[in-house]
């Protein structure tokens, strides 16, 4: 004998099947109301302007000029980048600034070894290494701009009282300006990479390192053999991320140097604006755009094929 | 208790001041800040360094960046105004297309979704000249409305929030759809409370991203009475020339409100940077 109920749900069933049509149709246009926000915005902010900046980059314009004054080159600009003194010097310097991600990677997780085992006070850490990373980059880097200041300056002022009567110009010496902004790019990416490691190191079982424990193997056999490789999909994604944020420095080059002292910190990034926004040269600016996005997305295409071989999951 | 004053711990208590000796070197420079901040001007660059001042201007100091010549409270009020809108759309946006994207079966969803995490690799510099181009032509140019769209449209929100989305068990949605519930029901009633926490992480982590944010400000905004902190910082600076206990005063005004939301928000901060990029 049926319930009511059974009959009930068998009957829906059956309406279901033959609605089942026009419920797809609604599963379809609710699927695309909720995600059309997103989907308008990003195809209006990045995707049509990642195409308008390709094609703009085979054009030499001027913002001033209007539409009118727009003239195709073909690969003219391109050429001219290979030319370009003040391009190339921002390209090797942009490949300079990649040291930085190899020291604060390993910086991070000698920090994140140690404080994720082996200290009290394990969430005063994580703040303290993580602030850098939460400030306002204009603040911070005009803190160490009166940091660095040459003749009286706190950092100066210490060096000379440990006996180095000619400390560097730091920002103001084009041989070291460039370090000095690689210097502090490496202290507030620390932080962001410290917190990645540390969350890295706890997806790793514990068994593993008690079973090392019972064969005896001492703390640097343990890192070697186990946390070090099981941190390898961690480093990989760190390593990634690190060397496409290099190419995407530009803040601290705009508050602290604007590219100087002559050129020596320029990087690809400061060379796009300045040439689009100050010089406003927008097709020769869309150029060095199209070749940045050219890098990152071989890095990421390369990262993509690295992926499977090095990576032990 | 003698037990746990065993070797171990000895060596975690020697680390750990090792450690704490370390993150001096990172605290440093903002507690150099916060003590110039209250200095006299003549005090700033005497060494050795006063770590406490010896006259105390803090008063001055802060009441000159505050409501002096060049007052910041006008552009805190902008930074609030673009930060807090923002981080509302932002998350709304990214909620509800995380949700489409992993709670709706609709057709070409799997293939829509990938061209979204695709221009996550275009870097924001690339697309800078065509954006500020057509900011001119739509008159988008020099207003916050601007500023705030140009946050609100979030491939890693969505991916985050996707993530979390995806954790939630589809029975509650079929059993809610059996009851007669519609999609928005089921995301306004079931949905959201559900991953409530990880939108909270996102939007501490977008906040602190509009408040901190540079590059947009700097092109997409000429008029000075709609900067955020960050020009206001720099337009400052330049301003007070060789007032350095002014430009300290300003610095930790402009990091002050962050350090207080990272410390309400600290733990889900961390896990959320945590979790977004181990998985991201």
């Amino acid at each position: 004998m049926e319930t009511p109920t059974q009959t009930a749900v068998k009957g829906g069933l059956m309406k279901k099947r033959r609605k089942a049509w026009s419920l797809s149709t609604g599963e379809n246009l609710a699927g695309w109301l909720f995600v059309s926000p997103m989907l308008i915005g990003v195809c209006v902010l990045v995707l049509i302007p990642i195409i308008a900046t390709i094609v703009l980059s085979f054009a030499d314009w001027n913002f001033v000029q209007g539409w009118d004054g727009i003239n195709w080159v073909g690969i003219g600009n391109f050429k001219k980048l290979l030319h370009d003194d003040q391009f190339i010097r921002s390209v090797r310097n942009n490949f300079l600034f990649l040291f930085t991600v190899p020291i604060y990677m390993l910086i991070s997780m000698v920090l994140a070894v140690i404080i994720d085992r082996h200290v009290y006070l394990k969430s005063y850490f994580k703040v303290a290494y993580f602030m850098p990373y939460i400030s306002s980059i204009v603040a911070v880097a005009v803190v160490w701009q009166v940091l660095f200041q040459p003749s009286y300056g706190p950092i100066n002022e210490v060096l000379k009282a440990l006996g180095f009567s000619h400390p560097p110009m730091w920002i103001a010496d084009p041989n070291y300006a460039l370090i000095s902004i690689m210097m502090i790019v490496v202290w507030t990416s620390i932080g962001f990479n410290m917190i990645i490691y540390i969350a890295g190191l706890q997806a790793i079982p514990k068994d593993l390192y008690e079973a090392a424990d019972i064969d005896g193997a001492d703390g640097w056999t343990k890192f070697r053999r186990i946390t070090f490789p099981l941190l390898s999909p961690t480093s990989f994604f760190l390593l990634v991320t690190g060397v496409i944020s290099t190419f995407k420095v530009f803040d601290i080059i705009a508050v602290m140097t604007q590219g100087g002292p002559i050129g020596s910190t320029s990087l690809m990034v400061w060379y796009l604006y300045d040439t689009a926004f100050v010089n406003l040269k927008v097709g020769y600016a869309s150029s060095i755009a199209a070749v940045l996005f050219l890098f990152v997305l071989l890095i990421t295409f390369g990262q993509w094929l690295a992926q499977k071989r090095w990576v032990n999951y | 208790m003698p037990t746990t004053l065993s070797t171990i711990s000895w060596r975690k208590l020697i680390l750990t001041l090792l450690m704490f000796a370390v993150s001096i070197l990172f605290l440093l420079p903002f507690v150099w800040m916060l003590v110039t901040s209250f200095k006299v001007e003549k005090d700033v660059f005497v060494y050795p360094i006063q770590w406490i001042p010896k006259e105390w201007n803090a008063i001055t100091n802060y009441k000159e960046v505050w409501d002096g010549d060049y007052p910041f409270w006008k552009y805190y009020l902008n930074s609030i105004k673009v930060g807090v809108t923002t981080t509302v759309i932002s998350a709304m946006v990214s909620a509800l297309a995380a949700y489409g994207f992993s709670k709706i079966h609709f057709k070409g969803s799997n293939y829509l979704f990938l061209i979204v995490l695709a221009t996550y690799m275009v870097p924001s510099q690339a697309i800078l000249i065509p954006q500020f181009i057509l900011y001119r032509q739509i008159g988008l140019f020099d207003s916050h409305l601007g500023l705030i769209l140009l946050g609100s449209f979030s491939v890693l929100g969505t991916f985050m929030l996707r993530q979390f989305f995806m954790g939630v068990h589809q029975e509650f949605i079929e059993s809610a759809k059996m009851d007669g519930a519609n999609h928005f029901r089921i995301f306004w009633t079931i949905g959201l409370p559900l991953v409530k926490p990880a939108v909270a992480t996102y939007a501490i982590l977008r906040f602190i991203w509009t408040w901190n944010d540079y590059q947009n400000p700097l092109i997409f905004i000429r008029s000075d009475k709609l900067f955020t902190i960050p020009l206001a910082m720099q337009k400052f600076t330049s301003l007070s020339g060789e007032f350095y206990s002014l430009i300290m005063a300003a610095a930790v005004s402009a990091i002050l409100p962050l350090l207080i939301v990272f410390i309400i928000g600290q733990k889900s901060v961390i896990e959320g940077i945590a979790l977004g990029g181990v998985k991201g």
